[in-house]
């Protein structure tokens, strides 16, 4: 994964709480064998009829995502975060995540960071009236800052190490092989193997 | 007073006597399982243990006994017992595998099965070119790796989440994962069980480990004795219907009081199945005799004196007296009647004999909008076009004999089109040994082969755009049974009822 510290760029406001998978990506488009390609279906149903926020000229490259609490609740497929990154966007900020998806957009990649509701309304608010206005969600200073603001968040101290140093979580386990192989032989003898 | 109180006290005199500043509590609950004062004194690490047994709950006792390593300030790694695989979220975990070099390292504690976008009809040659090429990849994948497979056509093919039961390959005690949100299902055996994202596949199949950040522990305590024609499924939508969607978000909960100890397996595992949707990671039950007279003699339950064995280590688990939970929640299931969504989500829902509630939010402005219904409509006034009965939840063998016995002698609604979908190859057969399939089709049902069907729509079965259906499924999301379809969520009996009246109504009058 290649790391992430710092993205800067424009916001594009979802104002809905509990935005669930099946509507950032739809489950007709989960037949890929792919990891990438999903952009062009993100919120396929609500872009159908035209108009859809994330699709008016004024937010056209937006990097951050804003958006109401419960972001990303329902399914566990991944395919939610590869599709917001696919289409363009490097950080999501919403009051609240469903937790499967959080993990999902760490494994991404995706910067995902929660703030309070108050300081997620300013931004919503903020974007809406200003599209040209500019944030910086900055993972090492552990804040969002724009033009007259400056919002400190809290990240998992783990998940932010390894956005940072763009770590492979697999050879980060594989490190631990031999404590691994040490649990496994003692685990009990009737847990089923399946045959 | 409680440990958790002892342990904060400590911290506080040690924090008095000047020996340390920035002191953070941390309980290491692994193993011999003490509680641990930590922090610095002036740069140098120190770490007071503290001497008392700590009472657990059963999340925490299911947690401890998979660790394989744990580290100040970084997720335990946990032990995987079994990994459920599908067609779905795994072609992507595969191929990193491959990219990288990596083999799977447990094959023999992996599963795999289609069910996602099988076909309930007409076997894999009516499955789209797209679906088709998603499950020969999984077939490449397994023969490659050595995973077991059970594909589409095999005796034993079906939901995942009612196949791992049904084989006793979920078994109290055990850490299950999928990358399925719903795999929470498999808790009810006493086992935590919990969906990943496709990364985390790609992980557990290299690692057979999953690095995890510790949770909280939630209780909901539900007693009493449930009326007839209230089932499990009630019981859980009633449950959401308080907490909403997203109370249970980074916690385990376990299900527990006399209404759950008099639930069958099935009725267990329909509440469990529902805990992602008010947000839990997990949901359990402790096990019992229900849970061990379930399992015993299963394709893959322990034997002979290895029988004995498990079940005085599984007898062991179950929340200790004095264990403290984040938070409990109390139901009284007497007071509980038959439940229907009306929104968009889970918690958008009422017992049958409401209306739908005046809008409270925008979300809910946009559910009603989205379902076509006004503020004030009687639930038992909507007229629906189709009715699902299937899915993870609610299409085990007890579900169809629900529904059954209500169609018996009845005749689906001539503006209804219904559809029983059996969660698994198995439960087919054994509703057919009793003749289950002949009430249904006599009745006007299709009777279909196993998989997820309209749960998601990604095979053939969906809604059609403005179509409105009745279904034993877990999700009412814009869209989820097909594009610009409505979905009512409610119980087998409920979703029978609703194909002989044409209409939402409450089961009870037919009882
Ligand atoms: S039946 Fe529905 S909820 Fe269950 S695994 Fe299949 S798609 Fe998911």
């Amino acid at each position: 994964m290649e790391p992430v510290s710092r993205v800067s760029g424009r916001m594009a406001p979802l104002d809905r709480a509990d935005v669930d998978t099946d509507q950032i990506i739809p489950k007709q488009f989960l037949k890929r064998i792919e990891r990438t390609g999903y952009g062009p279906f993100l919120f396929f149903d609500w872009r159908a009829p035209g108009d859809f926020v994330l699709d008016r000229p004024e937010h056209a490259g937006a990097a951050v995502l804003v958006t109401g609490a419960n972001f990303g609740c329902g399914s566990s497929r991944e395919h939610a975060p590869w599709a917001l990154r696919d289409f363009g966007f490097k950080a999501i900020i919403s009051p609240s995540f469903a937790d499967i998806f959080l993990a999902n957009c760490y494994k991404t990649g995706l910067l995902a960071v929660t703030l309070p509701e108050r300081q997620v309304r300013h931004l919503i608010d903020l974007a809406s009236e200003d599209p040209s206005a500019q944030v910086t969600v900055d993972l090492e200073k552990q804040e969002v800052r724009g033009e007259g603001f400056a919002y400190r968040f809290e990240i998992d101290a783990f998940a932010r190490e390894c956005l940072l140093g763009g770590l492979d979580e697999i050879g980060l386990v594989e490190r631990h092989k031999s404590a691994i192989a040490a649990y496994e032989a003692g685990r009990a003898t009737w847990l089923p193997a399946v045959k | 007073m409680s440990e958790a109180n002892k342990a904060q006290e400590s911290k506080e005199e040690y924090e008095r006597a000047g020996r340390t500043s920035h002191v953070e509590l941390e309980y290491y609950r692994s193993g011999r399982a003490v509680g641990c004062v930590s922090g610095t004194n002036f740069g140098r690490r120190v770490c007071v243990e503290l001497s008392f047994p700590m009472p657990k709950t059963l999340a925490q006792k299911l947690w401890d006994s998979h660790v394989v390593r744990v580290a100040p300030g970084e997720p335990d790694l946990l032990y995987v017992d079994l990994h459920l695989v599908h067609e779905v979220t795994s072609p992507q975990a595969f191929e990193g595998l491959r990219l990288s070099g990596r083999r799977v390292r447990r094959p023999d504690l992996s599963l795999a099965t289609m069910d996602h976008n099988v076909p309930t009809q007409g076997g894999v040659r009516a499955a789209d070119d797209l679906s088709r090429r998603q499950m020969e990849t999984l077939a490449e994948n397994c023969r490659r790796e050595g995973i077991p497979l059970y594909q589409i056509g095999s005796r034993r093919q079906g939901i995942v989440h009612v196949i791992g039961p049904e084989l006793g390959l979920t078994q109290p005690g055990m850490l299950i994962v999928c990358g399925d949100s719903h795999t929470s299902t498999h808790g009810a055996f006493g086992a935590l069980a919990f969906g990943i994202g496709t990364s985390e596949v790609e992980l557990v199949l290299a690692t057979q480990c999953l690095p995890q950040k510790r949770l909280g522990d939630l209780a909901v305590t539900i007693s009493g004795e449930l009326p007839l024609g209230v089932t499990a499924k009630d019981i859980v939508l009633g449950l959401i219907g308080r907490t909403g969607t997203s109370l249970g978000q980074g916690h385990l909960v376990e299900y527990r009081g006399s209404t759950i100890k008099g639930l069958s397996m099935e009725g267990r595992m329909t509440i469990c199945n529902m805990s992602i949707e008010w947000g839990a990671k997990a949901g359990m039950v402790a096990p019992d005799e229900t849970t061990f007279k379930y399992l015993e003699g299963r394709p893959s339950a322990p034997k002979g004196e290895a029988w004995e064995s498990a079940l005085e280590y599984w007898r062991s688990l179950a929340t200790d007296p004095e264990a403290p939970f984040d938070a409990e929640i109390s139901i009284d299931a007497s007071q509980l009647e038959p439940h229907v969504t009306w929104g968009t989500n889970p918690g958008q829902v009422a017992p049958v004999t409401g209306r739908v509630p005046q809008p409270r939010s925008d979300t809910d402005e946009r559910a009603l909008k989205y379902m076509d219904l006004l503020a004030g409509t009687a639930l038992a006034d909507i007229a629906i076009d189709r009715v699902f009965i299937g899915s993870c939840t609610n299409a085990r063998l007890e579900d169809l004999r629900a529904a059954a016995q209500v169609i018996k002698g009845r005749h689906v609604h001539p503006k209804v089109r219904a559809m029983v979908v059996p969660g698994s190859t198995s439960v087919k057969r054994a509703a057919e040994d009793e003749g289950l399939d002949l009430v249904f089709k006599a009745a006007g049902f299709e009777w279909r082969n196993a998989g997820c069907s309209m749960c998601l729509g990604m095979n053939p079965d969906i809604l059609a755009p403005g179509e409105r259906c009745a279904s034993t499924s877990n999700r009412n999301f814009e869209g989820r049974q097909g594009s610009g379809g409505r979905t009512h969520l409610m119980s087998p009996p409920m979703a029978a009822a609703a194909a002989v009246t044409g209409h939402v109504v409450d089961v009870r009058e037919l009882l």
